[in-house]
């Protein structure tokens, strides 16, 4: 598209996500949810606190200025995540030969948005619609390590432990969702259920706003080696789809 | 080794796609581009060719460079399309002399009762599979040739040329007016209500009876066939493939066999089940058609139940009615109600196709009250498609020996839930989804890929298709039989109010 400004698009990002959250969010969070680097970030935010988009309260915090949030803020759509998704999950799912889910965060929780059948396995039941463990399962780290409200839906209650595998430590947690934005994937290996691993990514918009995450899950035995890592193979395979499918959104686009 | 992919061309109705698979079916690239639908007056339907052309000469390099591929990577092209669409150009120029006359336009509604005077209904039917409607291309063509009396002299000595979207591209892939090759396939012809299906040549009766010029007729190919080598706008790409969408997506479902059917929702929605090489004849309102060809074979026959509006309703209440902001979101709105709230939406835009081929019926809106808010019309609109599928699919149940016992669907529709659980519950069927909803290109690509040798035999390809979603009947039997006995109801007054109206009492 001619004549499109890279910082325009940031800007509009920040105040997507700013208009997205209940609380005022700092810079570091700001910057790591959008994949920003924080000099950019700042200049960015301080920018739209002149044209009064954002405000910047005494702590230093940031929050949609109060005149926009009366635009309301228009969320993704679950049917229309559905619809842009449907065919490179079809794709990741064959690829790897595992279940393919689609989630996004929503009311609390990351919801399953869309489910691909794991190829050649018995009888399946759709899941769409379904909620899925925030700190337990790969696409619920995606959302909880890119998405503020999501971090803050999972790390302001106990952790449950459903697994002996599962991360129940909140420190734990949170230094693990640091290194899932600097892979740029997370995985869980038996974390909320026995013998069932998973290896997810972000879904990103235009802006870079992380609007779903996309993953595998199956066997530990299929998607980790023999020593319990997830195989780096399919974890390309799920970053492949999950560029494809930002692309559908304007990711990355020229 | 250098990864070697298929590629398919899918020029659709409302969007062209262009689309790469690798040796596992596996979709490796996608452009997409939509091209303009214009509503010239209450039932016409256009499409300019040209632009389609132009936006076809794009999507090609972009899935190239989308998948990183070289074109001498690519080792077969196929070419799939709506049917029906009538062009008529130019062979000097490569200028369309007319807009392209889309499959839904109802414009030869009125043309259809004088069309064949020495040919009686019974025998076009048993000729062509086809009922006289407005659907086909014959009555189109012979549309455009009335429009412009000069346009007649010139297509009798051979300055113009007609072709369906097949043949219109494949002439400009292959060169255009630099000796484009002015062909189409047999499904796609078994659509023009011109072609004998058992000779699978042009009837000369039928050019007579429907005063269309032999000369301006592309020749007639089999499906899978070596068929010419691109030219533009990637040069040498070989097309092995060229055959109509709805018989593309039976193939991509690998339907191979007798008795196997599959159910696609796109613009409409169209169930075709596979007859083999036998010409079944439908008793209730179905199309006998070809589904394929290889070169050198039999072709193979297919009953199709076409239902001419699907997505073309949901694609109405966004542009039209301004009710959603895109079509994904009409399964918002339906969700924010329970059920119908009595209302039923008979969507029949183009009059109605199969099984009552009702040219002249005209959409309604049954059962409203103060009670229905958007939310029922949204499920009413999503409910209008499986209650118009379940119809057909009752149809093609009286027509055969064995009963369906699931559906296959394909589509961009059926990333849609609750029309898909719908559908479960008015055909009474399992629903099953394969792991490509594009089976349209994904059928394209299947046919080139085998024709090129890029696929061994059809047992690989049947193979590679996963059941990726499934939905059950859910419906209690007494809800349903009720749902379908409105339905009928709601068809009959969409019928009746496009009927010519008899006299009332409280006029005059």
């Amino acid at each position: 598209m001619p004549g499109s400004v890279q910082s325009v698009e940031r800007a509009a990002a920040i105040v997507r996500l700013l208009a997205a959250e209940s609380e005022p969010l700092a810079l570091a969070q700001v910057a790591g949810a959008l994949g920003l680097a924080k000099p950019t970030a700042h200049g960015l935010l301080r920018t739209l606190c002149e044209v009064e988009f954002v405000d910047r309260d005494e702590n230093g915090r940031y929050r949609v200025g109060r005149d926009l949030l009366q635009l309301g803020s228009t969320q993704l759509d679950v049917n229309e995540l559905r619809s842009r998704a449907i065919n490179w999950t079809d794709a990741l799912a064959a690829r790897t030969g595992e279940a393919a889910r689609v989630a996004m965060f929503r009311d609390g929780e990351a919801v399953v948005a869309h489910h691909v059948f794991r190829v050649g396995a018995g009888h399946q039941t759709l899941e769409t619609g379904k909620a899925v463990p925030l700190h337990a399962t790969a696409l619920g780290k995606v959302l909880t390590a890119f998405d503020p409200g999501a971090a803050r839906a999972a790390l302001d209650r106990p952790l449950e432990g459903l697994t002996y595998r599962t991360v129940t430590d909140r420190s734990t947690l949170v230094r693990e969702l640091a290194d899932v934005r600097d892979a740029g994937y997370a995985t869980a290996v038996e974390e909320s259920a026995p013998g069932v691993a998973g290896i997810a990514a972000p879904v990103r918009d235009r802006g870079g706003y992380v609007v779903a995450a996309i993953g595998i899950g199956g066997p530990v035995d299929s998607l980790c080696d023999a020593r319990g890592r997830p195989r780096s193979r399919l974890a390309e395979d799920v970053l492949w789809a999950a560029r494809a499918i930002s692309r559908e959104f304007g990711h990355g686009r020229s | 080794m250098t990864e070697r992919y298929v590629a398919a061309l899918d020029q659709g109705t409302t969007s062209s796609r262009c689309l790469l698979f690798d040796g596992q079916g596996r979709l490796v690239s996608l452009a997409q581009r939509q091209h303009h639908q214009h509503f010239p007056r209450s039932g016409w339907v256009e499409h300019d060719a040209l632009e389609i052309w132009e936006i076809v000469r794009r999507l090609v390099p972009e899935a190239l460079s989308n998948a990183g591929a070289a074109p001498e990577q690519v080792v077969a092209l196929g070419v799939t399309n709506q049917r029906e669409t009538t062009v008529v150009w130019d062979r000097d120029t490569g200028r369309p002399v007319a807009p392209a006359i889309v499959w839904q336009d109802t414009r030869t509604a009125e043309l259809l009762q004088s069309l064949c005077e020495n040919l009686d209904a019974a025998t076009v039917y048993e000729r062509t599979g086809l009922p006289a409607a407005t659907y086909f291309s014959g009555p189109k063509l012979r549309w455009i040739l009335d429009s412009d009396p000069s346009l007649r002299d010139r297509a009798e000595r051979g300055d113009l040329l007609f072709g369906t979207m097949d043949t219109w591209l494949v002439w400009n892939l292959t060169g255009g007016v630099d000796g484009g090759l002015h062909v189409t396939d047999v499904t796609n012809a078994s659509r023009t209500m011109l072609m004998d299906l058992r000779t699978l040549s042009w009837d000369p009766e039928l050019l007579a009876c429907m005063g269309v010029p032999a000369a301006m007729l592309p020749e007639i190919r089999p499906s899978m066939a070596e068929l010419a080598t691109t030219r533009d706008p990637v040069p040498g790409i070989p097309i092995t493939a060229v055959i109509g969408d709805q018989q593309a997506s039976l193939f991509g479902q690998t339907a191979f066999e007798p008795g196997e059917a599959k159910c696609t929702f796109g613009t409409g929605s169209f169930l075709l089940l596979n007859t083999g090489t036998e010409i079944a004849r439908s008793r209730h309102g179905l199309v006998t058609t070809v589904a394929h060809q290889v070169a050198g074979e039999p072709a193979v026959y297919a009953l199709e139940g076409s239902v001419a509006v699907a997505g073309a309703l949901v694609e109405w209440c966004r542009e039209s009615l301004d009710l959603i902001r895109s079509p994904a979101e009409i399964e918002t709105l339906a969700m924010t109600v329970d059920d119908n709230g009595g209302c039923y939406v008979v969507p029949a835009f183009s009059g109605l196709y199969a099984p009552r081929w009702e040219s002249r019926a005209q959409g309604i809106v049954a059962g409203l009250t103060g009670y229905v808010t958007k939310g029922h019309l949204a499920r009413a609109v999503l409910e209008a498609s499986a209650l118009q599928i379940s119809e057909v699919a009752r149809a093609m149940n009286r027509d055969v020996d064995v009963p369906l016992s699931s559906l296959a669907v394909d589509g961009g529709m059926t990333a849609n839930n609750l029309l898909m659980q719908a559908v479960a519950d008015y055909v009474d069927v399992p629903v099953v989804r394969p792991m490509m909803a594009e089976t349209v290109a994904l059928g394209a690509a299947y046919a080139a890929g085998l024709v090129a040798g890029y696929w061994p035999d059809r047992q690989v390809l049947k193979r590679q298709w996963h059941k990726a979603g499934e939905w059950h009947p859910e419906l209690d039997p007494a809800v349903r039989r009720q749902h379908l006995e409105r339905w009928d109801r709601a068809v009959e007054l969409a019928i009746a109010w496009g009927a010519p109206a008899s006299p009332s009492p409280y006029l005059d």
